[in-house]
């Protein structure tokens, strides 16, 4: 682990120390990993309203008149099929079809887009979009000019609503608007990482604070909990949203993650696009398969998975579930096998302890 | 809160509270809360043995899996029920109702060198 003293800060570091929040290292970022307690706050998300710090994430931005283009060649969704003011979940791939990155993808304009990518792979997708821009584009490193707050949950629409003249309702899912949020300029998406309604607002680093606390006073009637990365991953792996180094890697495809539907083959080329084909063509080995243990135990990342005594494939995220009061998990395992009702084991630490395929998403939300 | 006199603590934040020969054991108030929700606790049968030093069984949070190190070696006579339904109970009364295991004690002078309370509590506020 490095050195706390090297980590990076989101301009609301302070505000998490002041919240007494526990801070962790997450992929070189010291973030708040929770602050009440994580069950708590999954709970809050679920039946409330949640705030959350993401300014790690990185972003992204594509100009030009090729800008369409060139997204549409490195990233596997059909950016063409955006309008203006439409967001979309998409992928970086390598020439192999492995994972670059996951990523959103917002079109502003035509010769205007804007991305959200992993923290952690921030530089590593710029430099891959910049070395593949063969197109008249202009690819922009934006990371340090955003802040990010996701506000998560049935309460977040009422809670956000109260600090900006936009019209929330009228955002539909996956789209988003330029406006203000507590009088600071903000990008208002209407996405998340959680299975909840909510929104991402993108703001000036030097507007986040005061965002921040508008937020938790605006949610306060409705028990608004700041929420760390710890309820934010067992809020996504309920809803069953990959993450990138478990789910998504260099060394998997986006069939393999049950991502085929971000993939479309019939736009034209993309970067992995010739090996992806191949792959089709010759059939999956393996497949991204949710499962719920069924003895006492957690199965949790990188463990082992077992079929009638041998190893067949591992964890990618596992734990508690506190919507469903059940020990869930994802993992990897042969294609044939990688389907509902299936007995397995889980090895945790030298033990076999069974557990069942179960379908997907862990959680839905009531429309 | 209070890290109680009559207990002795590891610098791996169990503690141990002996009458006789029989050790009871549990982890501290400071280990529930570095761990944040327990959801799970795993411990050993009744009649097996542990060693000083070595690991007995685990404490899971939502986020994370910890190893429980045994103080004391000895014989363990009984293991606390009321994790396996309610392990959340660790997180409210660590040093009271949800102790973890008691064992006959093997080596009685094996508590000497662990921490007093005094000790302990300097040790967990130099360490956070």
């Amino acid at each position: 682990m490095s050195d706390v003293n090297e980590l990076k800060k989101t301009p609301l570091f302070d505000v998490h120390r002041a919240l007494n929040a526990k801070m962790v290292d997450f992929g070189g970022w010291n973030m708040p990993v929770q602050y009440s307690g994580i069950i708590q706050e999954h709970n809050a998300v679920r039946t409330g309203v949640g705030l959350f710090d993401v300014s790690h994430m990185g972003e992204i931005e594509v100009y030009g008149p090729e800008a369409e283009k060139l997204i549409n060649y490195v990233a596997t969704n059909n950016a063409s099929k955006l309008k203006p003011g439409q967001a979309q979940y998409s992928a970086l791939l390598y020439e192999h079809g492995g994972f670059v990155d996951d990523i959103l993808v917002h079109k502003i304009s035509d010769s205007d887009f804007f991305l959200c990518v992993n923290a952690s792979n921030q530089e590593k997708d710029f430099e891959h979009i910049q070395a593949h821009n063969r197109f008249n584009a202009e690819v922009v490193y934006a990371s340090d000019r955003y802040a990010q707050l996701a506000v998560q949950g049935p309460k977040a629409l009422e809670t956000v609503q109260k600090l900006t003249g936009v019209n929330l309702s009228a955002i539909k899912y996956y789209w988003f608007t330029d406006g203000q949020i507590a009088d600071a300029p903000a990008r208002i998406a209407r996405t998340g990482y959680t299975g909840e309604d909510g929104f991402e607002l993108y703001v000036a680093p030097e507007s986040a604070e005061r965002v921040w606390n508008a937020v938790l006073e605006a949610g306060k009637e409705f028990d608004i909990k700041p929420c760390g990365l710890g309820a934010r991953n067992t809020l996504r792996l309920e809803a069953k949203m990959a993450l990138y180094g478990h789910e998504i890697t260099a060394s998997i495809n986006p069939f393999e993650a049950d991502l085929g539907w971000i993939v479309k083959m019939d736009k034209g080329d993309f970067l992995g696009r010739a090996a992806l084909e191949k792959i089709q063509q010759q059939g999956l080995t393996r497949k991204l398969v949710g499962f719920e243990m069924k003895d006492r135990g957690i199965g949790r990342d990188g463990y082992e998975v077992w079929l009638h005594g041998k190893p067949a494939g591992w964890v990618t995220s596992g734990g508690p579930s506190p919507a469903l009061n059940k020990n869930i998990g994802l993992c990897y395992l042969p294609v044939e096998k990688a389907t509902p009702g299936e007995e397995i084991e889980v090895m945790i630490r030298n033990a076999p302890v069974k557990a069942v395929t179960v379908p997907t998403p862990f959680y839905k939300r009531a429309k | 809160m209070k890290y109680p006199e009559n207990f002795k603590y590891t610098k791996e934040h169990e503690w141990v509270q002996v009458e006789g020969d029989e050790a009871t054991i549990g982890i501290t108030d400071h280990a529930q809360h570095e761990l944040g929700d327990i959801v799970f606790v795993d411990l050993p049968k009744v009649g097996s043995k542990t060693t000083k030093g070595h690991t007995f069984g685990s404490v899971e949070s939502v986020k994370a899996v910890s190893d429980i190190y045994a103080p004391v070696s000895g014989e363990i006579i009984s293991v606390n029920d009321l994790l396996s339904k309610s392990p959340e109970k660790l997180n409210e009364d660590p040093h009271g109702a949800a102790w973890l295991i008691k064992l006959r004690l093997a080596s009685p002078d094996e508590t000497r060198d662990l921490l007093n309370a005094a000790e302990y509590e300097k040790y967990v506020g130099a360490e956070s």
